[in-house]
């Protein structure tokens, strides 16, 4: 397929037809009679039927919520994660600021210093959920695969910053203790067949 | 130099004979890879990239000099292999961290990398240990040095400090097999680079320098960052604003980097200061202290309706030079309309050495500048510590005298080591304090054409020359005949006979006659080393561009109008071309604009300064004004250009022109006065928004624009008087900056100290005195209770008094002259 069959618009080639809509009525016995033909058209029962058959039935199909909740795919994008290292459980994000500017909606903002060791600390991390779109780029981005999506999507709370605290979006010690941190699948993750397509350096030792 | 046609690609390239490749390729926007090149800068020669083929030979475009007609290819075959393999070896056991670099996004192995395109590796060699080391204000990371040797090029060629080197790496060798199977060039730079790193020159575990950080800015990697900058932001993230260091008359290029201060305080705030390193060298204080900021929470009404209160009752102004050409504007304004004073003391001095210079000169400023001397081969400075009072004349003395195989003469009573220890041809004289115009005379008898000067002035000047009779020991060559005895076969009767030869040799013999030689006794009055001349002689050899560069001792000198005078006649009568250094950042342009009283009246207005009633951009006075970065304006430099400054920092209170705009002036911003500066003084009529403030890739300045240097009635009297022989004796003090200092605002930064009498580690020892101790000091003018603090920067006799600390007064000390004889006694 090809653009050039979009671009033709002559509506007599390429299979169009127009649809058959009556002419709106205009004057106030015709609005009349539209108003009763489309109450007592039985439609309304068909629905009310298929209600009534599934309350008999008694094998609901709805999920009910929020006592029930529904299983989230592993590459659904709700509200961040930061993830630890399954060596040290320290933390993964070494701050090297590029899901701040990849950020499109300008909502990640990252203060660094210098720590004790002489190393790079994120001393503090902050996603205004105000902004945030969701976009996953932050994710694809990191190179540390630090920041990820969750599978949170219970937004609902006083204020939105509830979910922004950089220690709730850390995997739990407890968490990571059981072995139970769950990697993200989605944007970012690593592409099976990674190791293949890895040119190898030398080495001299 | 004649100008001459080059071919580089096909593209035909005007430059000047014996111009490196690099240099032309770079001015016509030919882009050739260097890493290791620094422009104003000998080449280094190490990192081998810039290689190009001129007419068949592969050479490196850094240090081959430009012949007529010459054929340049930036890209052959062979080349690209070389590139690929040197930016291979760069890669080699290089950290892969550049999340956490500090240089990451302005890295110049990062950009080169992907501009040669390198996704493989071929080469490895083992790894040594490579400890980052903290160097004081610098910070050395040798895991991720390149060894391209910026920065010990840069310190040596432009600084002058001579600091760093590079030391033994201790790695293993390289892979033998390597050296027939990979490229000449790659190879041979990274056997060298395997085999060194950075290190100090002095041994020590910390850095001790003038401090100005360039090393850490021409570092491509992030091997070298400033301590203060480590890990605090990304390059990225900072935005850039272009301005004038405003700590000094050099007027340097520089731009303020600023972010938002965190995550909680969105307030802009200034991570760090940055120059085009290529064209300009900053020092410790343009680049560290930059967060002089005044910040204020807003307008403050009362202090603004008391201030007009006191401006109504005034009639007096004083100020420092710290100010734009704008504000001095306004002044002068307000000086016409109301008939204020404006008393401004260091910018009056110069003022007045200027107009008595233009009596002779004919022009009302001096006729060079810094780039002048940086051209130059032979640079003598009068008048001025130098290395504190403009560090960017230090840096042009220096790199004449690296670059351009120069030699210099430093004329100064305070002996600095940092000077003598510049370059080969760097000569010191200390004088003593007063007889500055014995070293002009000096400068005169030996260089002025004679012919032209005044014959009094000829006259006065052949009284110091005597013929004084020396006994010189020689070593000649004399020819000695001697009569040796051979043995030599007689040819007729075929015996050995014994017969006498005359033989002839030169031997070396030592003979001490008595000649007689001219003496000048101008040497003598100066303290010049014995070897003077025989040093001058040697080196001034091949020198055909002199600079004289004179400073603020001059102007505040008690003849000062003599001294203006010689300098006038030598710039008229010899080739020496003159940069005078202004005291103060904008001293220049207040010269220029206002109309400067001398004394005060009854009720002072002062304008960072001390008064009745103070404006302080310090944040200590009666109402607060914004300091030179949240200020937009236009400053005044050394090079006689006029540079624009921009607004780093938002600041919310009342600035002088509203205080002006009150008093009778109209005009919504202060830049409104830029167009109105006085076109009679040489300024032009340019809007502040249409001023530039880059270089161009062939490092053409384009900032603001240069004074129109006007052209003034000349009287034909040029004659100057005698000088007397009067010199200050016993403890003298000096009034000037340690270095990294200059006023207040230098001292209002990170970069805060206390400030004290400096003494030399020579005079601490020769002394009871020691570092810490508490002394009185006490001259004609005052007295001063101070801590010494001992500063290797200094050596000989005399201790200095700063004037950044606002908490001493060191000018109550002083005259006018910045030397003064004093007692300085224990406390």
């Amino acid at each position: 397929m090809n653009n050039e069959q979009f671009n033709n618009r002559d509506v007599s080639e390429n299979g169009y037809y127009l649809v058959d809509i009556e002419d709106y009525p205009t004057d106030g016995w015709g609005k009349f009679k539209r108003v009763v033909k489309r109450t007592f058209r039985g439609e309304l029962f068909v629905g009310l039927w298929v209600v009534l058959r599934e309350m008999i039935r008694f094998d609901i199909h709805t999920v009910s919520y929020p006592q029930e909740k529904m299983p989230i795919g592993p590459r659904y994008r709700a509200v961040h994660e930061m993830k630890r290292l399954w060596e040290s459980d320290a933390e993964r994000c070494i701050g090297c600021g590029l899901c701040e500017k990849i950020c499109i909606s300008n909502c990640i903002r990252i203060d660094t210093k210098i720590d004790e060791n002489s190393r790079k600390e994120v001393s503090e991390y902050s996603i205004n959920l105000g902004r945030c779109i969701f976009c996953g780029y932050c994710a694809e981005v990191c190179p540390e695969l630090a920041i990820t999506h969750g599978g949170e999507y219970e937004n609902a709370s006083d204020q939105r910053e509830h979910f922004l605290i950089y220690e709730d979006m850390l995997t739990p010690l407890d968490k990571m203790k059981a072995g139970t941190q769950l990697e993200f699948e989605g944007f970012g993750a690593i592409t099976p067949h990674e190791d293949e397509r890895v040119k190898k350096t030398p080495l001299a030792y | 130099m004649s100008n001459i046609t080059i071919n580089i690609d096909g593209k035909e390239v005007q430059t000047q004979e014996g111009e490196f490749i690099l240099n032309a390729a770079r001015a016509n926007d030919i882009f050739i890879p260097a890493i290791c090149y620094l422009t104003r800068c000998s080449p280094t020669l190490a990192c081998r990239i810039c290689l190009v083929e001129a007419d068949g030979k592969q050479v490196y475009a850094c240090n081959a000099k430009s012949k007529d007609g010459m054929n340049i290819t930036t890209s052959t075959q062979t080349i690209e292999v070389e590139k690929r393999a040197i930016m291979e070896v760069y890669d080699v056991n290089h950290p892969l961290q550049c999340g956490v670099c500090d240089q990451s996004g302005e890295c110049e192995l990062q950009n080169y990398t992907l501009e040669i395109g390198v996704d493989s590796q071929s080469y490895a060699v083992k790894d040594v240990a490579r400890e980052a080391i903290d160097w004081g204000h610098l910070h050395y990371d040798p895991g991720l040095c390149i060894v391209c040797e910026r920065c010990v090029t840069a310190c040596k060629d432009m600084i002058g400090d001579n600091s760093l080197k590079t030391v033994a790496r201790g790695a293993d060798a390289l892979d033998a097999d390597y050296k027939a199977s990979m490229p000449k060039d790659a190879y041979s730079m990274w056997n060298k680079l395997n085999k060194s790193l950075i290190g100090l020159t002095s041994g020590e575990e910390m850095l001790d320098c003038t401090s100005c950080g360039e090393c850490a800015a021409v570092c491509p990697v992030g091997a070298l960052v400033d301590t203060d900058f480590m890990y605090k932001s990304n390059a990225w993230e900072l935005k850039q604003i272009p301005a004038t260091c405003g700590h000094c008359s050099a007027g340097c290029q520089i731009s303020y980097d600023v972010k938002h201060t965190s995550i909680e305080n969105p307030e802009d705030k200034i991570y760090r200061v940055m120059n085009e390193w290529n064209y300009v060298s900053l020092c410790g204080a343009g680049r560290y202290a930059y967060n002089y900021e005044n910040r204020v929470e807003g307008k403050d009404e009362e202090a603004f309706s008391k201030a007009i209160e006191a401006f109504k009752k005034a009639d007096t102004i004083e100020f420092t030079s710290t100010i734009t050409n704008e504000e001095a504007y306004i002044l002068q304004t307000l000086k016409e309309k109301h008939g204020y004073k404006l008393v401004n003391n260091e910018a009056k001095s110069f003022q007045t050495f200027l107009k008595d210079y233009s009596e002779i000169s004919g022009t009302s400023l001096y006729g060079s500048d810094l780039k002048a001397v940086h051209n130059s081969n032979f640079v003598i400075s009068v008048g001025s510590a130098l290395k504190t009072d403009n560090p960017n004349a230090r840096y042009a003395l220096n790199n004449s005298m690296t670059v351009n195989k120069g030699a210099g003469i430093y004329f100064h009573p305070v002996k600095d080591p940092i000077i003598e220890g510049l370059a080969k041809g760097s000569m010191t004289i200390e004088h003593a304090p007063l007889q500055e115009e014995a070293a002009l005379y000096l400068v005169l008898d030996l260089f002025a054409d004679k012919s032209k000067l005044p014959t009094e002035v000829v006259e006065y000047l052949a009284s110091f020359h005597s013929l004084k009779t020396v006994t010189v020991t020689e070593t000649i060559k004399e020819k000695i005949v001697e009569i040796v005895k051979e043995m030599k076969v007689n040819e007729e009767t075929g015996e050995e006979e014994e017969i006498e030869v005359e033989k002839s040799k030169m031997v070396p013999k030592k003979v001490s006659k008595e000649i007689e030689v001219d003496d000048n006794a101008l040497l003598e009055i100066l303290n010049a080393p014995a070897n003077f001349e025989e040093t001058l002689e040697k080196n001034l050899k091949k020198k055909d561009r002199f600079a004289l560069v004179v400073g603020p001792d001059l102007y505040t000198h008690p003849n000062s109008k003599n001294l203006a005078r010689l300098v006038a006649l030598i710039e008229k009568y010899s080739k020496f071309e003159i940069t005078m250094i202004p005291p103060l950042t904008n001293s220049l342009g207040v010269a220029l604009i206002c109309d400067l009283d001398d004394s005060k009246g009854s009720y002072t207005i002062g304008y960072n300064t001390k008064a009745d009633f103070t404006l302080s951009a310090l944040g200590d006075g009666d109402i607060d004004m914004p300091a030179m970065n949240q200020q937009e304006g236009t400053l005044t430099s050394i090079n006689k250009r006029v540079n624009p400054t921009n607004a780093a920092l938002e600041y919310k209170g009342y600035e002088l022109n509203d205080i002006a705009n009150v008093l009778g002036l109209s005009a919504e911003n202060v830049i409104d006065y830029t167009p109105l500066l006085p076109l009679s003084a040489g300024f032009k009529s340019q809007n502040f928004d249409d001023l530039p403030n880059h270089y161009e890739n062939d490092g053409t300045e384009v900032r603001g624009y240069v004074l129109e240097n006007m052209p003034v009635s000349v009287s034909d009297d040029e004659n100057v008087e005698k000088f007397s022989d009067a010199r200050l004796e016993g403890t003298l003090i000096y009034l000037a900056n340690p270095v990294k200092q200059f006023t207040p605002f230098t001292n209002n930064t990170n970069i805060n100290q206390d400030g004290g009498i400096y003494m030399s580690e020579e005079y601490l020892s020769k002394s009871d005195l020691n570092e810490g101790d508490s002394v009185t000091i006490k001259t004609d003018n005052g007295e001063l209770v101070v801590n010494i603090i001992s500063d290797n920067k200094i050596a000989g006799d005399i201790a200095y008094l700063p004037t950044f600390d606002s908490k001493i007064n060191s000018e109550a000390l002083f005259s006018a002259y910045r030397f003064a004889t004093a007692s300085i006694q224990k406390v």
